[in-house]
């Protein structure tokens, strides 16, 4: 078994578990029976800091396209709306969530997961994922500045 | 003599929506019968040109002003600025935000404060009070009327402080005539020969300079020769009705989200105060979304080709950001990424 990839944010080490497959958008996504679960990667957890609320705009059992707009997120320091991975099918929410958002915090590639998931698209394995985050870390961070003033 | 101690203005809606028409008839009413307070109406602020009667009367006036419009309070108040007319930021207690946003800014003792730190501020910004309150807020006038009220009375205590820089209003009798209440009601439904000046709908970017830093990245944007530069090397919207109606391109470049379109449908970019920009970073991009900055060139591209010329996508004017920014300068970034280093071992 492949050993997790660590990602480093300043001098946090974002965690990328090997056993799972991972979103351009910062998502995981591992085998769950039939289906993906899909949760937050520690680099989305890291940048959101403790999320406050959790909301879907679409209902389970629905087909998404690629970049659908499906819900959205706010914590104490950021906003996003949140975007389907891949195309494919939303088939159910993780509803422990909607009462409790936290355990994103606590257990973002455990029990914080978002929401069950088909594709048939290839997801990127850890170190693809890995290389994106290296390449795109400056231009996150210059981003994040840009908004923060 | 008494010299009212506040104006308030009344900026009506736009169209001849009745429900509007109707706060703006009942605030009218309820406050001319106020002893401690002026009150007059004006068209939508906004669409008013520069020689308009409305504009001329607000520029006349020298005591503390409250200005009820349809727009956002921020969205108001720069509106007014590029009018020249301006003032400290008066606190309004119906503005949810205005404690946690800036309450430096609303103290009346504290004027040379009035500048948000990074923003290059206003000019000869007078000692007096500007409330902007937004009609759009609340339907019930008793909500404004109770507001209103509160302010004057806060006014009230000061008087005899202001008195000595009150000027008195030359050339407010002059316009009364123009812009009397009653008059301006009973034409209101518009029969085209009342007193009323014509205004049209209008369309261009209005610059909160508590916010803008002047790093010209609007007006390198902009393709349509908006913006200009004053003789302090200030940037200001220069030919407003070079604008192209709908397109807000450039208050998505804008890096410190200076760029007001009060009537744009999005709050952040119509001036609401309370807007995420402001408050918490937004990570849409990081999650699938797309960027502010791809929609402004996409719009950008539309206004250049319905123009006839060439769309231009990212060759032109893209913005340049944090290229001079001070590294060693902290920002709240780091901070928020220190405070998490020391929760995580």
């Amino acid at each position: 078994m492949a050993d997790d990839l660590v990602f480093m944010m300043g001098e946090f080490e974002a965690v990328l578990p090997a056993d799972r497959t991972y979103a351009e958008n910062h998502l995981w996504l591992q085998p769950d029976g039939d289906d993906l679960r899909v949760g937050f990667t520690a680099y989305s957890v890291r940048l959101l800091q403790d999320v406050y609320f959790l909301d879907w705009t679409i209902d389970a059992q629905t087909d998404v396209a690629e970049r659908q707009e499906i819900g959205e997120i706010e914590s104490s320091k950021a906003v996003s709306s949140l975007f389907a991975p891949a195309a494919g099918r939303i088939l159910e929410f993780n509803e422990a969530l909607l009462d409790d958002p936290s355990t994103i915090n606590t257990d973002n590639y455990g029990a914080g997961w978002l929401y069950r998931f088909q594709t048939d698209n290839e997801m990127l394995n850890p170190s693809v994922y890995l290389e994106l985050l290296e390449k795109g870390w400056d231009d996150a961070q210059r981003m994040l500045k840009g908004q923060m003033n | 003599m008494a010299t009212q101690s506040l104006t308030v203005v009344i900026s009506q809606s736009q169209g001849k929506n009745p429900s509007k028409r109707q706060l703006e008839e009942d605030l009218a009413a309820s406050l001319m019968l106020e002893s401690s307070i002026d009150v007059s109406l004006v068209p939508h602020l906004y669409d008013l040109k520069a020689d308009h009667s409305g504009a001329l009367f607000l520029q006349s006036l020298r005591g503390h002003v409250l200005v009820l419009a349809w727009m956002y309070p921020r969205a108001a108040r720069w509106t007014l600025d590029r009018f020249g007319i301006r003032g400290q930021a008066g606190l309004s207690e119906l503005e949810e935000f205005s404690d946690e946003e800036d309450p430096e800014t609303e103290l009346p003792d504290a004027p040379e404060e009035s500048k948000e730190p990074g923003g290059i501020g206003s000019v000869d910004v007078p000692d007096r009070n500007i409330y902007c309150l937004d009609l759009g807020q609340e339907s019930d006038p008793d909500v404004f009327l109770d507001e209103i009220r509160r302010i004057s009375r806060e006014l009230a205590v000061e008087t005899v402080d202001l008195m000595e820089w009150i000027e008195g209003n030359p050339h407010q009798d002059q316009l009364e005539r123009y812009l009397h209440p009653e008059r301006m009601i009973a034409d209101g439904d518009g029969d085209g020969n009342g007193a009323a000046e014509p205004t049209r709908r209008r369309w261009y970017p209005v610059i909160d300079y508590d916010r803008c830093t002047n790093c010209m990245e609007c007006i390198d944007f902009c393709l349509f020769g908006v913006y200009g530069v004053d003789s302090l090397e200030r940037i200001l919207v220069e030919e407003q009705d070079n604008c192209k109606k709908g397109c807000p391109a450039c208050s998505r470049v804008c890096p410190e989200n200076a760029i007001v379109f009060p009537g744009h449908k999005e709050p952040a970019i119509a001036g609401a105060l309370g807007d995420v920009g402001a408050l918490k970073i937004d990570l849409s991009k990081l999650f699938g979304g797309v960027s502010s900055i791809d929609l402004a060139v996409r719009e950008r591209d539309v206004e250049l080709v319905r123009d006839g010329r060439d769309a231009v996508g990212v060759s032109v004017g893209m913005p340049k950001r944090q290229a001079d920014r001070d590294p060693d300068k902290r920002d709240q970034l780091d901070d928020l990424f220190d405070d998490l280093d020391t929760l995580n071992p």
